[in-house]
């Protein structure tokens, strides 16, 4: 394999808090290549502040410390503030879970997506419109004109959706982390999404961090997968290999799923062991540690 | 147990007005568990909302337990059809402790026995009574519907409306809120509607099921044709397509049904 696009290495998030310490993230080590990588954990395992942590977005009293955080050849720790503004948006850019929140309300979204452009490139205002368009056509909105116009309360969350993965396109990023972009959407639109991101990763070689909760829906699309339980990454596998793997913790996950295509009489109830918080992990199906 | 006849529901007037539920139909036997899907916007909720009493603009027939329903409903109604909500963050008073969100329907339809009562219905979802004068904010998310439950269990009613109650839960808490929810309707031989979007919990949880779109029921199946993916027309065909994963030739093409 080549180089990887990014390689992390060793990643603790703390946060300090009146009522003592808490590790969101303990010791995680993944490379993102040009590829899909899924991160897959519960609420609290710490897959958000993974992908949060890569571009500093974690403030005080949040703590990040790594061995290394390596973006492209640069180490993206040593950057300062005003180098790290280069790389947030224009080279790693971020898709948040909720349209709502993230969208400026009193800016059209084509001013808005716009200015992500404006800020990384020298261009008039007129250029910038243009390519506006040109995006919002990309993530398949069938009347950019009309749709450059409206405010974000105007448009369905489909569509919001939509339009910040078109803002964080339109720089041409070389890495999306995408945190459950597409949770809050119909099954047919988060179809139409995912096929947008899949055709950056398959036809301009972007990297993809895809935050979810969603196991089918990781094992379908991505191309690797990181389990996180309690701020570790207990299991590592590809894709396809999901419904096979190993670690009690993901055995327990895929259990207590619900299917369409064949009726079980009592789901599964997951009974979590304390040794997962620091036992052996899996990669690849095979047990490590 | 539950007749809808040529249900309608329209918001706003004039131009503005939207049309949300076009005329549907549709009966649930005592002691079954119907299934109502559909995507956001499709009107599965409002009709919940019709049913329960929240929402007073409709037209149609609506009747429970032999009784047909007006506009206002009556305490013996609320008694009798109680709901839970898709969000337990939004649903239970953040001031009010469990004790006092459990006690206040038994006030308001003076029922006695008030410590026993709340004790029971703790029990029944698995709460101890240890979380009896817990607030909101010191409870998880499946805690918080065990308690949404509980309150709507303590006035011992015979039907439960389900609106989306485990979409916003993770996977291992869901599996035990459709567990709990399976187990209370044996023991106490309820009926459900459950409104949601995950075709995977219809099939576990429903035999019968109307998929909507657009205002209109689609299409009534049973949960063994949706197994079987024996669905008659196209919509629900590509909506069970695109729940069984992510597909790049079947991504290019979906439609869009008016």
């Amino acid at each position: 394999m080549s180089l990887p696009l990014l390689s992390v290495e060793g990643l603790h998030v703390r946060f300090h808090t009146p009522k003592g310490v808490v590790e969101a993230v303990r010791g995680i080590s993944f490379e993102v290549g040009r590829e899909k990588l899924g991160i897959v954990g519960e609420s609290g395992s710490g897959k958000t502040m993974a992908g949060r942590s890569v571009l500093r977005l974690i403030r005080p009293p949040g703590e990040v410390r790594a061995k290394r955080i390596v973006f492209d050849g640069t180490d993206l720790q040593a950057l300062d503030e005003v180098a790290m503004r280069e790389v947030r948006g224009r080279r790693i850019a971020m898709v948040m879970q909720d349209p709502k929140f993230s969208l400026n309300p009193v800016m059209t979204v084509g001013d808005q997506i716009a200015e992500a452009y404006l800020v990384h490139h020298k261009v008039v205002a007129a250029q910038a419109r243009e390519r506006t368009l040109e995006m919002l056509a990309a993530v398949k909105i069938r009347d950019p004109e009309r749709v450059y116009g409206l405010y974000p309360h105007e448009v369905s969350g489909g569509m919001g959706q939509r339009v910040m993965i078109a803002m964080m396109l339109i720089p041409d990023p070389d890495l999306l982390i995408a945190d459950e972009p597409t949770s809050a959407l119909d099954v047919t639109v988060q179809m139409q999404v995912l096929a947008i991101l899949d055709d950056l990763v398959t036809q301009r070689g972007m990297g993809l961090m895809f935050i979810s909760h969603d196991l089918n829906l990781v094992a379908s699309f991505c191309d690797r997968v990181v389990i996180m339980y309690a701020g570790r990454i207990v299991e590592t596998c590809r894709a396809a290999e999901l419904q096979s793997a190993r670690h009690p913790y993901t055995r327990g996950l895929l259990a207590s799923l619900p299917r369409i295509d064949r009726p079980v009489g009592e789901l599964s109830v997951l009974s979590r062991d304390p040794a997962w918080r620091d036992g052996a992990v899996v990669v690849d199906g095979e047990m490590v540690g | 147990m539950i007749e809808v006849e040529t249900l309608d529901v329209t918001f706003g007037e004039g131009a503005a007005a939207i049309h949300a539920v076009r005329g549907i139909s549709f009966h649930v036997d005592t002691g079954e568990t119907f299934g109502l899907v559909g995507e956001s916007g499709s009107g599965k909720s409002t009709v919940l909302r019709a049913l329960s009493g929240l929402n007073p603009d409709w037209t149609g027939t609506l009747r429970v337990d032999d009784q047909t329903l007006g506009r206002k409903r009556s305490k013996a109604f609320h008694k009798l059809v109680q709901m839970v909500f898709q969000d337990p963050y939004g649903s239970l008073h953040p001031r009010h402790t469990v004790d006092r969100t459990l006690a206040e329907p038994l006030a308001i339809h003076g029922m006695g026995e008030v410590d026993r009562r709340i004790e029971t219905a703790l029990a029944e979802v698995g709460l101890g009574p240890a979380f009896r004068f817990r607030y909101p904010h010191q409870l998880s998310g499946g805690q918080r519907q065990r308690v949404a439950i509980a309150r709507a269990l303590v006035l011992e009613p015979k039907v439960l409306l389900l609106d989306e109650p485990t979409s916003s839960l993770d996977v291992s808490v869901q599996a035990e809120i459709l567990n709990l929810l399976q187990r209370l309707k044996r023991e106490r031989g309820l009926t459900f509607i459950l409104v949601t979007h995950n075709l995977a919990v219809v099939a576990h949880m429903c035999a019968r099921l109307a998929v909507m779109n657009a205002g209109r029921i689609v299409e009534e199946m049973s949960v063994a044709e949706l197994r079987r993916g024996t669905a008659r027309q196209a919509y629900t065909l590509q909506l069970l397509n695109a729940s069984l994963g992510y597909d790049r030739a079947k991504a290019r093409e979906l439609v869009t049904f008016e």
